[in-house]
């Protein structure tokens, strides 16, 4: 199952995407099955991007922005965690654990945090099983 | 504005049941303003339902459009194509918007996707309070500016009740005593003497009592002469 | 056979003894008409109770115009504990037809919901919402249905939905239309409600051309042909017509297969009821 697992990780240019920066220049090992998606703050992830990766075949899908009230964009994380809430929210009525989806805040110089952030993802996907949606095969 | 809410989704994914191609219709004007049926919207529940229908092997094609008024024809035909081989809209307007579809698609099974609820207005992000009941004979002259008829949950004209305490309604400690903003919008305007006269019973003919109502704007109706002749130029 | 008692602008009682010493021995019971036409009179509760002092069978209507839930169900306990049988549940004539025009409607539920309501109160001794009842009421619960109202491919359907919300008998919009009245009652017995409800087939005496055309045009709902208002054009004595159709018609009504029984609305012209039965053959009636 392992070799199939697939994460995707939204994380801003300012949080999440400097601390795996971090983590990988201080040689920290994390699960090679997350897929990193740069992007420019998190305030730009909707709930679609966060649906269509789980249609898609994502196991789990998080969103990496900077600590709160610390977004270089005053608010973005705080939009991306509404946004977060809202995804969990459709995904349980549709059928899948909103376990899925998780949120996080993570600094620039916080490396060590990053390896944290996928394991918790991973040790989720292991306890739910893969995506439904891939067994269902589309 | 119109304002609705959402269905949940597991009433529309039954609705939807035993169609294939369906369509989500939004609409860009009120139902947009309170976050539940414009373009984004469509987008998201469009995409609840694919993934609802890959996850149970329904096979659903779902497709989206957004048109500018969803109670306007003119705005609705726009979408004509996009109708033609649907099974099912389902229609993320306000109730207006979907009978207006119905009308125009008679042949389409139009769902709705949204529980209309009231007439009212934004309060802060995301909440949204009940402002007018649309009775058809507008009083807020007489109550500082505040409607009675929906604001108050008993609908009274003079009230406030004997379950008004500490500015709260009676139903839900959450909810303000209508009466209460009445009087003290009146008391700053220095009109407390509208309090002291009794209202007498309301014309409910004006309201949904009358049955179901038609305003007629006489200076915009047009004659079946113009009427072919403006059919005419187009 | 039953006919119909309508509660008067007044509050005083002897109108309504009156036309129930009148009427007794000549029906098996008595529609008491809820605000008919939303003209405000004696309530239908207080008048079926006088009958019931005078011994006339009263069927107590109740719309859905005037009360909700709450109302209709505490009602329906109280006429029950002061001995009233039968109740007829009906819509109502809307307001805007009567003398309260400004008025709000209720309409909380309609006519078919309040008979399963009604049914759940009886027959489960259960309210709206599953409260319980200590005592259920008591009564044999009515409806009323149009066969002349449109579209008339669903009227039959329309009537099975009442049957199996707990109607016990159905009383019907007059009739004039007998073709159209057949081919419903042929309807309705091709469904077997014929043995599921006891139908009862309504009339209403003429009393004058006018009246009969007054019915043609305005009454909504209502059919009367072409051949019923020429006999009272041609007619010397217009009265004495009127009540001849109306006599012919019941002794028709009793020849088709399925109608149980006769509903007299002999609107304002209550004191002909007795001489109508009598000329049908219909009376004395049988002991209850």
């Amino acid at each position: 199952m392992k070799a199939n697992l697939s994460i995707v990780g939204y994380c801003c240019s300012y949080g999440g995407y400097s601390s795996a920066d971090l983590a990988g220049a201080s040689r920290l090992r994390y699960s090679p099955d997350v897929m990193i998606i740069r992007i420019p703050c998190v305030g730009r992830i909707d709930v679609i991007h966060i649906l269509r990766a789980i249609r898609n075949g994502a196991d789990a899908v998080f969103v990496a922005g900077c600590l709160e009230r610390n977004c270089n964009f005053e608010y973005g994380n705080f939009e991306a965690r509404k946004r977060v809430e809202h995804a969990r929210r459709l995904l349980g009525e549709i059928g899948i654990e909103k376990e899925r989806v998780e949120v996080f805040n993570v600094a620039s110089n916080q490396g060590w945090r990053f390896p944290e952030i996928v394991d918790e993802m991973v040790s989720r996907v292991n306890v739910l099983g893969p995506n439904p949606i891939r067994k269902v095969g589309k | 504005m119109i304002v609705a809410d959402k269905k949940p989704l597991s009433e529309l994914f039954e609705n939807v049941e035993g169609c294939k191609r369906i369509l989500v219709a939004g609409c860009k004007s009120c139902v947009a303003i309170c976050l539940v049926g414009g373009e984004k919207e469509v987008g998201l529940l469009a995409e609840s339902l694919r993934l609802f229908s890959d996850l149970n092997s329904k096979g659903w094609e779902v497709s989206e459009y957004t048109v500018e008024r969803q109670c306007e024809k003119e705005w609705v035909r726009e979408m004509h194509q996009s109708v033609q081989d649907i099974d099912a809209v389902v229609s993320i307007a306000c109730g207006v918007g979907a009978q207006t579809m119905q009308e125009l698609y008679p042949d389409k099974r139009i769902l709705p996707g949204l529980n209309t609820s009231n007439m009212g207005a934004p309060d802060e992000q995301g909440i949204f309070l009940e402002k007018c009941g649309g009775c058809g004979d507008c009083i807020l002259h007489l109550t500082g500016g505040i409607c009675p008829i929906v604001r108050c949950a008993k609908s009274l004209l003079n009230g406030p009740c004997g379950g008004s305490q500490n500015g709260k309604c009676e139903i839900d400690p959450e909810t303000p005593c209508a009466w209460e903003q009445i009087y003290d919008s009146l008391k700053r305007l220095g009109r407390l003497d509208l309090m002291e006269k009794i209202i007498p019973p309301k014309n409910w003919i004006p309201s949904r009592s009358g049955g179901p109502r038609k305003i007629v704007r006489p200076e915009a109706v047009l004659t079946p002469e113009e009427k072919e002749t403006k059919e005419g130029i187009n | 056979m039953t006919a119909e008692i309508g509660p008067p602008k007044s509050a005083n009682p002897e109108i309504v003894r009156r036309y129930a010493r009148l009427l007794r021995e000549h029906g098996d019971a008595f529609n008491v008409t809820d605000n008919q036409t939303a003209i405000v009179r004696m309530s239908s509760f207080a008048s079926a109770l006088i009958c019931l002092q005078e011994g006339a069978e009263p069927i107590m209507q109740m719309t859905c115009r005037d009360r909700n839930r709450i109302a209709l169900q505490s009602d329906l306990l109280g006429a029950s504990a002061l001995g009233v049988r039968n109740v007829l549940c009906l819509s109502g004539d809307h307001q805007t037809f009567g003398n309260q025009r400004e008025a709000k409607n209720v309409y909380d539920i309609d006519s078919t919901q309040e008979l399963q309501m009604f049914k759940m109160m009886r027959d489960e001794r259960r309210i709206l919402g599953d409260d319980e009842l200590e005592e259920g009421p008591k009564m044999f619960l009515g409806a009323v249905e149009n066969p002349f109202a449109d579209p008339f491919e669903f009227r039959v359907a329309r009537l099975a939905k009442k049957v199996s919300a707990g109607a016990d008998f159905v009383q019907t919009q007059a009739v004039f239309d007998m073709e159209r009245f057949e081919r419903w009652m042929s309807a309705a017995r091709d469904r077997g409600l014929d043995r599921k409800v006891h139908i009862i087939a309504g009339v209403v005496p003429l009393k004058s051309l006018g009246a009969a055309n007054y019915m043609k045009k305005k009454v909504p709902g209502m059919i009367v042909p072409d051949h019923i208002i020429e006999r009272m054009r041609k007619a010397t004595d217009a009265k004495s017509e009127g009540i001849r159709i109306c006599v012919e018609q019941i002794e028709h009504l009793m020849t088709i297969k399925g109608v149980h029984g006769v509903h007299i609305m002999a609107v304002n012209w209550e004191e002909k009821v007795p001489e109508i039965v009598e000329k049908a053959n219909l009376h004395p009636r049988p002991p209850p």
